[in-house]
């Protein structure tokens, strides 16, 4: 199978500190890869490269064949590259139909708003909505920009622990239809999901591999998973 | 004002020159077709403002732009109408497209200090056009016309004309807020980044936006020059930009989707007050302005 994102040698450093040290990694189609890692070791600055915001000094990025590393970050989007962000990022003046409208036509956008499970609310200011529920939305919107390729940014944090499950459910639910790029802190809900994962530690890939295989890994434990580890 | 109702406004300042007014009747007219051609500049203004976020401090150099468009054409002979207004659109929308090109790589205050820059610029230029009158200005041979038919003669010829095209930049302006374009544009107001990751290009869609209003504000120019018979560098000054955005700000299109009503009544009040305070006295500024600070501190926050 090939993969429908590959990142070659990705290298990125602000002044002395290196944020991508030789990133290589693919994800294939409809499957869920995790990237896992203490805070600083660059996943977010990997998201910013992937989405285009941050040009890499060095390496390439492939989605479906096309090299999109220096790509704006408008034309990576509609390759089918959709991102959501770690701070949930929805229009706040508009109503969730209309947030969702604004990457589809409104029978595709009521059928993602049902899909997230916000029909009831889709007349309701995104600014209204609970925490949880613009998570939510925030993740119909991306759906109706039809994704080939999925990067969430930590989509569990900050949601209640009355939405993670079926927040969970659902994103193992959207893997039918794309792949995901899963950046995530909540250990339980990333081995519960991912199908491939893979460590980063100071910019740098330190173990790659099914969840098993990244659960018994030493390096990794020693790394980051400590004692809290899910065994 | 319910917008079912916006076209009883335009139909009632249609009916304006058939009421009896006297020997004051030229000057009524000339005064309300310069609230009428400040506020299609205005509608504008307030829909990259208020749709775009796009706070311009250079809208008056648009104006000039097309105003000097008539003034050269007339000085080469040209005052056919047909002619005239294309040239002026697309010398303002030429002018906005790359000027926006520059200045839409800023945000905040850098875009208005970088709009006011090329403004002064426009100033200056025209300032220096000796051909042109210099800083005095240039005096029209003749008004625009269409092969004999002179619809801009008569005050009343001039009033209704800017009236039409003011209705048609207003009802332009509803459309552009209501359409996915519009839409798209208020949403990239609110949330930049979500917008362009969903594969909008940003950049390209405010330079369209910061075009059109640069047409709008040329067809603004074009009846400026014909209502007056006159153009002036200090068309394009700064303080005609900051009159303009206070029309925007006064009409509370600015926080509101940049809605045109808004627009229209902030310049109709800026126009008329000014002539009003005029009259009283000549230090009008002093009331005008805490006037502007109280009208901006009392007004109703919109709902959207």
């Amino acid at each position: 199978m090939t993969p429908l994102l590959s990142i070659r040698g990705l290298h990125k450093r602000f002044g002395a500190v290196v944020v991508a040290d030789n990133i290589s990694l693919d994800v294939y189609p409809n499957t869920i890869h995790a990237i896992i890692g203490p805070n600083g070791a660059g996943k977010t600055s990997l998201v910013q490269q992937l989405s285009g915001a941050l040009r890499p000094d060095a390496g390439t990025i492939t989605l479906a064949g096309t090299d999109i590393t220096r790509l704006p970050i408008h034309r990576r989007a509609r390759l089918g590259l959709i991102r959501s962000f770690q701070i949930v990022s929805v229009i706040p003046d508009f109503t969730a139909a209309e947030n969702v409208a604004l990457a589809a036509p409104p029978k595709i956008a009521a059928a993602m708003l049902d899909r997230v499970g916000l029909t009831a609310h889709a007349t309701a200011r995104a600014k209204a909505l609970s925490h949880g529920d613009q998570k939510k939305l925030e993740l119909a919107m991306v759906l109706a920009a039809r994704p080939k390729l999925l990067l969430l940014d930590e989509p569990l944090a900050g949601a209640g622990p009355e939405d993670t499950a079926p927040l969970i459910a659902l994103l193992r639910d959207i893997r039918t239809d794309c792949a995901i790029l899963l950046i995530e802190h909540d250990m339980d809900a990333v081995f519960a999901l991912a199908d491939t994962i893979s460590v980063l530690d100071g910019g740098k890939i330190i173990a790659a591999g099914p969840p098993a295989a990244i659960r018994a890994n030493p390096t990794v434990r020693a790394a980051y998973l400590g004692e809290d580890a899910p065994c | 004002m319910s917008q079912r109702f916006h076209w009883l406004f335009f139909l009632a300042l249609a009916a304006i020159p058939a009421l009896p007014m006297g020997t004051d009747r030229g000057f009524v007219l000339l005064l309300l077709t310069r609230a009428i051609i400040a506020a299609i500049a205005a509608i504008g203004l307030a829909f990259i403002v208020g749709a775009g976020g796009l706070i311009s401090f250079g809208h008056a150099a648009f104006v000039a732009i097309g105003a000097y468009t008539v003034a050269m054409l007339d000085a080469a002979g040209y005052n056919f109408l047909p002619a005239v207004l294309p040239a002026a659109l697309i010398a303002g929308a030429l002018f906005a497209a790359a000027t926006g090109a520059v200045a839409l790589r800023t945000r905040g205050v850098n875009f208005i200090m970088i709009t006011l820059a090329f403004a002064q610029m426009v100033f200056f230029t025209l300032g220096s056009l000796d051909s042109y009158g210099g800083d005095d200005g240039y005096t029209l041979a003749a008004r625009s016309a269409m092969l004999g038919w002179q619809p801009l003669r008569t005050p009343a010829g001039i009033y209704l004309t800017s009236l039409l095209a003011l209705a048609a930049c207003y009802f332009l302006s509803r459309t552009l807020i209501a359409s996915r374009f519009g839409r798209i544009l208020r949403a990239l107001r609110q949330n930049r980044a979500r917008v362009q990751t969903l594969g909008f290009n940003v950049f390209a869609m405010e330079l369209t936006a910061y075009t059109i209003a640069g047409a709008i504000a040329a067809l603004s120019g074009v009846l400026l020059a014909n209502a007056t018979e006159f153009v002036v560098p200090a068309y394009a000054s700064w303080q005609r930009s900051g009159e303009f955005l206070v029309m925007v700000i006064l009409g509370g299109a600015a926080r509101a989707s940049g809605a045109p009503m808004g627009a229209i009544i902030g310049a109709f009040a800026v126009v008329l007050a000014e002539e009003g305070l005029a009259r009283v006295t000549e230090h009008w500024r002093l009331i005008f302005g805490p006037a502007l600070v109280l009208a901006v501190l009392l007004a109703r926050r919109p709902t959207a």
